[in-house]
């Protein structure tokens, strides 16, 4: 392991490895101090980022922050890296590679060709060197489209998650919240239930009804409740209609054991799952749930940087071929991205890392009640995620999610970043919101409005008040 | 094109809401109505207000001892993380899962079945409300047979603090009631998570939790302790805890009655 040195204000900053570098130039976030591998002051990290920008990007095939035998996870990434892809960067350093994303050379195509031959660590360690606006720019050129049931990604387009939770899985206020959500425009990446408890008949349960009211309307879109993959596994093996796989997946294999999966297991959903031959548009079936500290959290780290493993974590996705990546940036709490600053430059990070690695990629914008955050933060966040053209957004009744207690975007947020950015739902969406009058000629949703009625007419017949 | 004045799309309280029956089955902020495609004033205050209870609720110091005095009789032990306040809790939760050695005299080894352990976690107003009640509802649904070791009450903690208690009290299995994380509906939620074999370093995909117990359309104390002493009984019987631990018989064997 070699050493990487910078000359900064009179004193030589020493870095003895990779990993060592890539957290001491890592933007200042609480979960690298709690894990004692932040820099120690400004000075430190401006060092870091200054040895780290002349580190050749083919570095990071030769050097793995996390040790190849005995993590399944480093193995995806060296033994899938796809070095034609990588040939027209293999001679960059980090700090060459970011002028280029940032150059007209680097358009639309020629990202799209080159995500295969990208590492999780070169793409970490450039968004280490680029600024917030850096981070939108190069994200918004690039382009992941993906179908099920609907087509997501496309320009001009922003999708959301509707996600009518409640705190006792009541199949009725579940069903409520999700209309409030259709008539106010969200549901086109999924409508998806985060279950209370781990239960597959409760699932199995929460499945029909969803795929019930989908059918019952014609609503082009997907369901999923959002379930431990094992759990998944068996409800399709009994017949329940599974549209998509959801796990949350994290960067190390000792991570991602703690939340009880492999990639053996993933695989095998995987393949369960596009058996049922369910999507009418494409066949991406898998959702994954991600976020910075996951690893530091289970203790399974290795003294490597909570957003390059979050990146790693985007590699086990991308196995995959998903239709819906997120990382549910502020839900972890406190400990791992204190405040509004740090949970808006974590979450521009992702989004730019798991895009530039080819993933269709959303963001749950939340915090939690113990964080120093507040709404204002989440619209500052949602409003340069939608600029940077970010594939979708999760959204709950009134921005509150009363089971997992924690503040997300509400549908009316929603609603404020496709008419403020002239953003449209997914087409086919949009296509049934204007056929069944939700939608007004202009695209507007207008549901309380006293002449909408469509609205009043669907609200009444799906809440069964019309007889 | 004639300008049309603002309207104000608000529920019209002199017209029959369609969202009555739709409100009445979810405490979810639905039919909220709009300005433009914002909510309304009376929503976004209303949304502040609760965000503001709940930062408090996470402020708020737990009355460890007038809790162990309710809890039991003798009275609850009471123990401590080595998090010392709370400031220093909300950003280091590794020292929220650790327990002071100052306590473990206080913690005398034995031979039990399952521990009872209520740790305030993020919300000391859950825990203050709704542990005596639940913890009274699992002790009378626990078979006689089983052997339980002394309550204990601790503070700052967080869920894994229970390992290391249970561990020294000599107990096969853990149940942590602990108070989650305030929500803007919910300030006083709790949680319970049992263990198998508890001890340091245990992982949390060997735990089972249920959530969401609280009295404004979460489980009820019945319920919560229905599952609990359930997946303590499944927990000793078959000697694991976590994702090789499901409930479905849990679902068959309650049906309606949760």
């Amino acid at each position: 392991m070699a050493e990487f040195t910078a000359d900064l204000g009179g004193t030589r900053y020493v870095f003895a490895g990779l990993s060592e570098l890539l957290a001491a130039a890592s933007p200042p976030r609480s979960g690298d101090e709690l894990a004692g591998i932040a820099a120690v002051n400004a000075a430190h990290r401006a060092a870091a980022q200054q040895a780290l920008a002349e580190v050749p990007l083919a570095r990071f095939l030769d050097e793995v922050v996390v040790p190849y035998e005995t993590d399944e996870v480093t193995r995806l990434i060296i033994d899938g890296h796809d070095a034609a892809a990588f040939a027209p960067v293999a001679h960059m350093t980090v700090g060459d590679f970011r002028d280029w994303l940032l150059s007209d050379a680097a358009t639309t195509p020629v990202l799209t060709a080159l995500a295969s031959g990208l590492t999780p660590e070169m793409v970490a360690a450039v968004s280490k060197l680029m600024r917030n606006q850096d981070l939108i720019a190069v994200a918004r050129k690039c382009r992941v489209e993906v179908a099920f049931r609907t087509t997501l990604g496309l320009p001009g387009r922003l999708a959301s998650r509707l996600q009518p939770n409640h705190p006792s899985d009541d199949p009725a206020g579940i069903v409520a919240a999700t209309l409030d959500g259709l008539l106010l425009g969200s549901g086109d990446a999924v409508i998806g239930v985060n279950p209370v408890t781990d239960s597959v008949g409760n699932a199995i349960t929460l499945l029909e009804v969803l795929d019930e009211l989908r059918q019952r309307h014609s609503i082009p879109t997907q369901s999923c409740v959002l379930t431990h993959v094992t759990n998944t596994i068996e409800i399709m093996a009994r017949g329940g209609p599974v549209d998509l796989v959801f796990q949350s997946v994290a960067g190390t294999e000792a991570a991602n054991r703690g939340f009880g999966v492999d990639l053996a297991i993933l695989r095998e959903a995987h393949e369960a799952a596009l058996s049922l031959k369910r999507g009418t548009l494409g066949d991406n079936v898998m959702y994954f749930e991600t976020g910075q500290g996951s690893a530091l959290s289970a203790d399974a780290h290795h003294g490597v940087d909570q957003q390059t493993l979050e990146a790693r974590a985007y590699a086990v996705a991308r196995a995959f071929r998903p239709l819906l990546v997120n990382t549910v940036v502020g839900f972890i709490g406190p400990e791992y991205l204190y405040d509004g600053k740090q949970i808006i430059r974590a979450g521009l990070e992702d989004h730019f890392c798991g895009k530039l690695l080819g993933l269709p990629m959303g963001v749950d914008v939340c915090y939690t009640n113990h964080a120093e955050a507040d709404q204002d933060d989440m619209d500052t966040l949602a409003t340069l995620l939608a600029v940077a053209g970010v594939n979708f957004l999760i959204a709950v009744p009134g921005a509150d999610d009363v089971m997992l207690n924690y503040q997300s975007l509400s549908f009316h947020d929603v609603l404020y970043l496709r008419s403020t950015l002239g953003l449209r739902p997914a087409p086919e969406f949009e296509a049934w919101l204007a056929g069944t009058g939700l939608a007004r000629p202009d695209g507007r949703l207008r549901a309380l409005d006293q002449d909408a009625l469509p609205a009043q007419r669907f609200l009444a017949l799906a809440s069964g008040t019309d007889g | 094109m004639a300008e049309r004045p603002p309207v104000r799309h608000e529920p019209d309280p002199q017209q029959p809401d369609p969202w009555a029956r739709l409100r009445a089955a979810t405490p979810a902020r639905i039919g909220l109505g709009q300005v433009g495609d914002a909510q309304p004033t009376r929503a976004v205050l209303a949304f502040q207000a609760a965000h503001a209870l709940a930062r408090d609720a996470v402020h708020a110091r737990l009355d460890a001892a007038a809790l162990a005095a309710a809890l039991a009789d003798p009275p609850a032990i009471r123990v401590r993380s080595l998090a010392p306040d709370r400031p220093t809790y909300l950003r280091r939760p590794d020292l929220g899962r650790r327990l002071d050695p100052a306590c473990l005299p206080s913690l005398p080894k034995g031979d039990h079945d399952l521990a009872l352990i209520v740790v305030d976690g993020l919300s000391a107003t859950g825990i203050a409300a709704h542990a005596p009640a639940l913890v009274a509802a699992i002790k009378a649904r626990l078979p006689r047979d089983l052997g339980l070791a002394p309550l204990v009450v601790a503070e700052e903690g967080r869920v894994a603090l229970g390992d290391e208690i249970a561990e020294a009290l000599g107990a096969r299995a853990v149940v942590v009631i602990i108070g989650e994380r305030p929500g803007l509906t919910v300030p006083d939620s709790v949680g319970a998570y049992l263990t198998y074999a508890p001890k340091r370093g245990t992982r949390d995909a060997e735990r089972n939790c249920i959530s969401n117990i609280h009295r404004n359309g979460g489980l009820s104390y019945a319920a919560a302790a229905d599952k609990i002493v359930w997946f303590a009984g499944e927990m000793l019987r078959r000697r694991l805890s976590g994702v090789a631990l499901k409930d479905d018989q849990l679902i068959s064997l309650t049906g309606s009655a949760s």
